[in-house]
């Protein structure tokens, strides 16, 4: 039985083209790799191949035809002793046996059938783990912290290591790996070159073997050199590989502002990282959950961004003395119970938020302070039954204001919790420049603490 | 890895097996794509069989793979399944990342292949860190990294480079020079088109090799790998290879000549010359070449087959795997 040739499709948008010239006739056999016919598509002329032996049966389409449709036979082709009347095959072109279902029809089936299509469904996080009555909390920086989290994960698992620009024998730009070269040794604490795409690069690949790498960056603002590692290798790898490959790996260094650095080296990345399907990023204040959450995201299957901030490594706060203190990812914090209005702040900026709170309470205004700690996964329900009880919310951020962290959440707010505002959803924010070096211009382009008390007076319609 | 072989001589055979094998798929799959069941970007690897068969005949049990997106011979060379291959570019439900991959993007943790990279030089850093994790474990195996010459005018190439010969780590980069990065060619891309001689400025040793004779390739793959095994860090192969095709599947390639390609093709061709070999040698006969042609050719159209009736994955495979 001979076989149709079919009008190939030869680039990604294709539908139809230009037989322009056959370079075989009837009665010629061909083999694979015989070049039949040049063709002429949306974006160039090209040279169609045979792919099975035999004979030309019969030209069915004529050189210098245009239109011809994709998938429409063009010639026959005879196997082995077959004449030219035989009646050709069907060629097999069929789509799949079982068709998809169209995602508008699915959507009538119910709720649990729509989220599947339209919708990410929602990721349960467990509560944080009580603290056992009687527990001795100590006064530590934010700094001792962190190196305690990786000294303890890196005691509890083998393959956990940590890599970096001058994070051995320097014992760190900001000395958060302080002591481990001497607890660990040269093999598990690594000074890398100045090399932040090759380095990421290669913490990526030993994930992907299996191994927990923790890279620190000496400041975010290098990993943008990295970027590339970071999102297409690291984040998504696990969903091409249809979940066969894993990239258990943390990305750790100070993010934002430091002080009279310049443009270069004060940005805020929460938002950029925060919008990215298959990273978590967390960026905590308080002392006990940089602690907490370090250790959790070093345990973590998936790539973790941990955003620290220089000026608060040096800030003390109490932190539980507990064998193995473990938070989960994903779970906001209320710092400071309010009825009046909603304040969600993050890292730097919940300090911030505190001072306000304290401030405006002076001044009879009762504020709600939520720590977000994580910013992927977004904790909504926390932040959204704050708002439903305030009925005002207001955001604090360093970062820039288009498309930040502030702007998704009074997104959200709007959508999900509008009969229960009693003011628009505000954000308090980094100027829209970038971070300038005078100190007056510095201090201008920051969020600050009088910026923030006059948006909650704002949205509280107070002077 | 493949099954090995018991003999010499069934070891040659599975050298001629596996490049047929690659060269029967990728003109299938070259086909499916013109009847639009394949969609998207498809880089064949036609004409660069031996590279890969040579390789993976050198490797051992443990050792490593990454690669580009050209990468579907990669894949059949490491004993994956064609007929999970054939699927994910077909994008279904039974292909090798439940078709969400696509063909440039394929893995397989069992094989130890790992990408399927479809950034140009991205693949190598992260090649470098298999090695590294090689090293950190204490096992002797090896990675072997593969990207191409337009991919050795990449910077993190350079930055991997660096590390590995400073850390020793065992990896072995293979650059398939097949002459074109997409349109342009190493003459007009690179400063010193010797690539064997890139890692120079490193101290790390690179051999050229005819990458279009698969026991050539062999016997370079096993020196090399004997190098990292024994601790002396990386080294690079450049093999000196041809693509037959365009860059991708809507590449006219224009930017050579006809007479180049149909040169390589006639005097050249990796697959050809071989066969000719093993029936100098009398290792085959004509006859056992006609058979192994037709039992090549029914696993692609059984590969075929199951990856255009297979379903496309379900609407909720839209949110699994994106975390651990």
């Amino acid at each position: 039985m001979s076989t149709e040739i079919l009008m190939p499709a030869l680039s990604p948008t294709m539908e139809e083209g230009k037989l322009s010239k056959w370079l075989v006739k009837a009665g010629d056999t061909v083999k694979s790799g015989t070049i039949l016919a040049e063709i002429e598509t949306d974006k160039a002329t090209m040279e169609f191949e045979a792919v099975d032996e035999g004979t030309i049966g019969e030209i069915l389409v004529l050189e210098g035809t245009e239109g011809v449709k994709v998938n429409s036979p063009i010639a026959t082709l005879l196997a082995d002793g077959e004449s030219a009347g035989a009646a050709p095959k069907k060629s097999k072109k069929d789509g799949p046996k079982e068709k998809s279902e169209d995602p508008k029809s699915v959507a009538d089936k119910g709720e649990k059938v729509a989220e599947a299509a339209g919708r990410a469904p929602k990721v349960e996080v467990a509560a944080d783990p009580e603290v056992p009555e009687g527990t001795e909390f100590v006064t530590q920086t934010v700094r001792d912290a962190l190196r305690d989290a990786m000294a303890e994960e890196m005691r509890r698992d083998e393959l956990v290591f940590l890599m970096g620009e001058e994070v051995a024998q320097y014992q760190g730009a900001y000395k958060i790996s302080q002591g481990l070269l001497e607890e660990f040794g040269d093999r598990r604490v690594i000074d890398t070159p100045i090399t932040e795409h090759g380095f990421t690069g290669l913490g990526v690949g030993a994930a992907f073997d299996g191994l927990r790498p923790i890279v620190e960056f000496m400041t975010w603002n290098f990993a943008m050199q990295a970027m590339d590692q970071i999102i297409n290798s690291a984040a998504k790898t696990r969903y091409m590989s249809g979940g066969q490959m894993s990239c258990p790996i943390v990305f750790r260094g100070p993010n934002g502002a430091a002080a009279r650095v310049g443009a270069q080296h004060s940005q805020d990345y929460s938002a950029w990282y925060a919008s990215v399907p298959g990273l978590k990023v967390i960026a905590p204040y308080f002392a006990a959950d940089a602690k907490g959450l370090l250790k959790a995201a070093i345990r973590d299957g998936s790539p973790v961004i941990f955003l620290e901030n220089e000026i608060v490594y040096g800030r003390s706060f109490p932190v539980p003395k507990l064998d193995d203190f473990v938070l989960p990812i994903g779970k906001a914090r209320i710092v400071r119970p309010g009825k009046d209005v909603t304040i969600v702040a993050y890292s730097i900026t919940v300090g911030q938020a505190l001072e306000a709170a304290d401030r405006l309470a002076e001044e009879g205004i009762d504020a709600e302070v939520i720590d977000l700690r994580t910013l992927r996964p977004l904790d909504m329900d926390t932040v959204l039954a704050s708002v439903k009880k305030t009925n005002r919310i207001v955001t604090m951020e360093q970062g820039w204001p288009i498309c930040s962290i502030g702007s998704e959440i009074c997104a959200q707010v709007a959508l999900e919790a509008f009969d229960y505002l009693d003011a628009p959803p505000t954000k308090v924010t980094g100027k829209d420049v970038p971070m300038p070096y005078a100190a007056n211009l510095e201090k201008l382009a920051l969020p600050m603490v009088d910026d923030l008390i006059a948006a909650v007076k704002a949205v509280s319609y107070k002077e | 890895m493949p099954d090995a072989p018991k003999s010499n001589s069934d070891s040659l055979k599975k050298l001629y097996a596996d490049m047929l094998l690659i060269r029967r798929f990728e003109e299938r799959a070259g086909q499916l794509y013109g009847m639009g069941l394949i969609g998207g970007f498809c880089h064949l690897y036609i004409g660069q069989e031996a590279v890969v068969v040579g390789l993976m005949g050198a490797a051992q049990e443990g050792d490593q793979q990454i690669t580009a997106y050209r990468d579907h011979g990669h894949m059949l060379a490491a004993g994956i399944d064609p007929k999970a291959v054939m699927a994910e570019l077909t994008g279904r439900s039974t292909g090798l990342s439940r078709g969400k991959g696509g063909s440039m993007h394929m893995f397989s943790s069992e094989k130890k292949f790992y990408g399927g990279h479809g950034i140009v030089g991205a693949q190598v850093p992260i090649g470098t860190g298999l090695a590294f994790a090689n090293k950190y474990r204490g096992n002797k195996s090896v990675c072997l990294t593969y990207f191409g010459d337009g991919a050795a005018n990449q910077g993190q190439v350079y930055e991997s480079f660096n590390m590995a010969e400073l850390w020793k780590l065992p990896v072995v980069y293979v650059i398939e020079n097949n002459q074109y990065a997409m349109g342009t060619s190493v003459e007009r891309s690179s400063a010193v088109s010797d690539f064997s001689k890139r890692g120079a400025s490193f101290g790390i040793p690179g051999v050229q090799v005819n990458g279009m004779d698969v026991e050539a390739v062999q016997k370079a793959g096993e020196e090399a790998m004997a190098h990292c095994r024994a601790g002396k860090g990386p080294i690079i192969l450049e093999m000196k290879t041809y693509r037959y095709r365009g860059h991708s599947m809507s590449d006219p390639a224009k930017y050579r000549s006809k007479e180049e390609l149909t040169e390589v093709r006639e005097k050249r061709d990796p697959i050809e010359n071989f066969g000719k070999k093993l029936i100098d040698r009398g290792v085959m006969s004509a006859e056992d070449m006609k058979q192994m042609d037709a039992s090549v050719k029914a696993i692609v159209i059984a590969s075929a087959e199951f990856a255009t009736e297979s379903p496309e994955p379900g609407l909720a495979e839209l949110y699994t795997d994106i975390y651990a």
